[in-house]
């Protein structure tokens, strides 16, 4: 596990050196937020829409006590979401679309020899490949992130004026009390870890594998399961440190 | 001209190379034989840089390669067009983004004069109007094309081929192999050439390195490996039942 942390500290090195070409370089980082960012506004366009409306459901359906007043079930979703729902629980469902694509794209490579021949050309193929996929990720994934917010927030309003459980001035007031502006920073700033993890591990998996179709398949399996690990633990960490 | 000098490598306890120094000569196809297993892979992506050598070096018209930094290699890299097993072509790139792609990294040429070499380089390999197939929309033969040019458009001083002719029809292997020759000799490149084909090696052998048990086991060329006593080279040439029997009719005309 050490010799492989090493391996990637030492990769994030090299992926990080000058462009050859800065022209060609904005031109594939306009490829990767299309693939990776925008290519996953639908899968959270709908996740978070639902998630949302289950979300302000369970809360109103587990709001027994006559003392908590009405406009909680907007506080409790609002925060819900905010906090955790779309920069965590979305990270880990992007972990799985986007690393699995990422490990498995850049694996392919590897083993069809592309990869060589990106090096004998003197085309430095760390730069080239994974970098404009991390900023890609890292600039994209906080607005997915607030698409996200946004969405469950409509999700959970469109649940309660459907079941009757609560009225737009009441869940909107909700959503309102307390509201504090760190709060998204918060999510923003988890957001853009999960990104640089999520794709950094998986070009990790996908750059080292080494074999068939079959090595690359488990590489893109390691990097979903190791990318999720890393964004629990991270999420972790970065409470801990701005939170509390 | 390239030199290998005492090229020694291995993977772990796993000796792959023994010792190996060989010249291949400007103007010539040279070819690197031996059986599957022996090092020849290994030899060649010691010569390009993809695998460090353990000891020795490599030579690129006197500049010493394997002492090099990262940015001395890229510039003597720039000089290497490279014909992969698999071709390599980048499967999301159209045939003419892939042969433009060298040209785009590092030239500053405008977006006609890219297209011109382009164009050039296709028709140069017999496949000019491909310009926009994916490569999954070619055959193989021409997925070998397609990498020739590609390899050809920067105007390399040396051209490596890693086994040309695996998984072609023997015609169109004849077509590859005439390729390799024709662009060698006109744009007089330092040629390698990995085979397992004798087809190739009878065509377009100039210069012959056979490699055994990852050593230098024989050098020749195209007409004295047919004649040698070395028995690994006779085993290897004549390793089917047909071709021995051609050298059995050989060996009694000679009488």
């Amino acid at each position: 596990m050490l010799r492989n942390i090493g391996k990637y500290v030492q990769m994030l090195w090299i992926v990080f050196s000058r462009p050859e070409k800065w022209s060609v370089f904005r031109v594939r980082l306009f490829e990767e937020i299309q693939r990776i960012g925008i290519n996953s506004i639908p899968i959270i366009g709908v996740m978070s829409l639902f998630m949302g409306g289950v979300i302000a459901l369970q809360t109103a359906a587990n709001m027994d006590s006559p003392l908590l007043p009405d406009y909680t079930i907007g506080y409790i979703t609002r925060s819900s979401t905010i906090l955790e729902f779309s920069p965590t629980i979305m990270s880990l469902i992007l972990a799985g679309k986007v690393g699995s694509n990422v490990a498995s794209e850049i694996g392919t490579m590897k083993t069809t020899e592309q990869i060589d021949a990106l090096e004998i050309m003197g085309v430095n193929s760390l730069t080239y490949l994974v970098m404009p996929k991390i900023l890609g990720a890292v600039f994209f994934f906080p607005v997915l992130i607030v698409f996200s917010m946004g969405l469950s927030l409509v999700g959970g309003w469109l649940s309660l004026i459907m079941s009757g459980l609560a009225s737009t001035e009441i869940y909107t007031l909700g959503i309102r009390t307390d509201f504090e502006m760190g709060d998204i920073y918060y999510a923003l700033t988890k957001g853009v870890t999960f990104a640089f993890l999520i794709v950094s591990i998986s070009a990790f998996y996908g750059y080292y594998s080494k074999g068939g179709a079959v090595d690359v398949g488990k590489s893109a399996t390691k990097a979903v399961v190791t990318s999720s690990i890393a964004i629990l633990i991270a999420n972790f960490l970065l409470t801990q440190m701005i939170l509390l | 001209m390239i030199e290998v000098k005492n090229i020694n490598k291995a993977f772990a306890e796993h000796h792959v190379l023994n010792d190996i120094t060989s010249n291949f000569e400007k103007g010539k196809v040279n070819l690197i034989i031996g059986q599957s297993g022996q090092g020849k892979s290994v030899l060649t992506k010691c010569i390009v840089g993809l695998h460090e050598p353990d000891t020795g070096h490599v030579l690129y018209d006197d500049r010493n390669f394997t002492t090099m930094d990262r940015k001395e290699k890229v510039s003597v890299r720039k000089e290497i067009g490279m014909l992969f097993q698999g071709s390599a072509l980048f499967d999301s790139m159209t045939v003419q983004e892939n042969v433009m792609f060298p040209l785009t990294m590092f030239t500053k040429m405008t977006r006609k004069e890219k297209l011109d070499r382009v164009n050039f380089c296709l028709d140069r390999v017999n496949l000019e109007g491909t310009n926009m197939l994916f490569p999954a929309e070619c055959s193989g033969g021409m997925q070998k094309r397609i990498a020739i040019a590609r390899a050809i458009s920067m105007n390399p001083k040396y051209l490596f081929c890693d086994e040309p002719n695996s998984g072609l029809d023997p015609k169109t292997a004849i077509v590859i192999d005439n390729l390799i020759k024709e662009i060698t000799y006109e744009y007089d490149i330092t040629t390698v050439v990995i085979t397992h084909d004798m087809n190739s090696v009878i065509e377009i052998g100039d210069n012959i390195l056979f490699i055994h048990n990852g050593s230098n086991w024989w050098e020749g060329d195209r007409k004295s490996i047919i004649t040698t006593d070395n028995q690994e080279i006779l085993d290897f040439v004549y390793a089917s039942d047909f071709m021995k029997e051609i050298r059995t009719s050989m060996q009694a005309s000679r009488k």
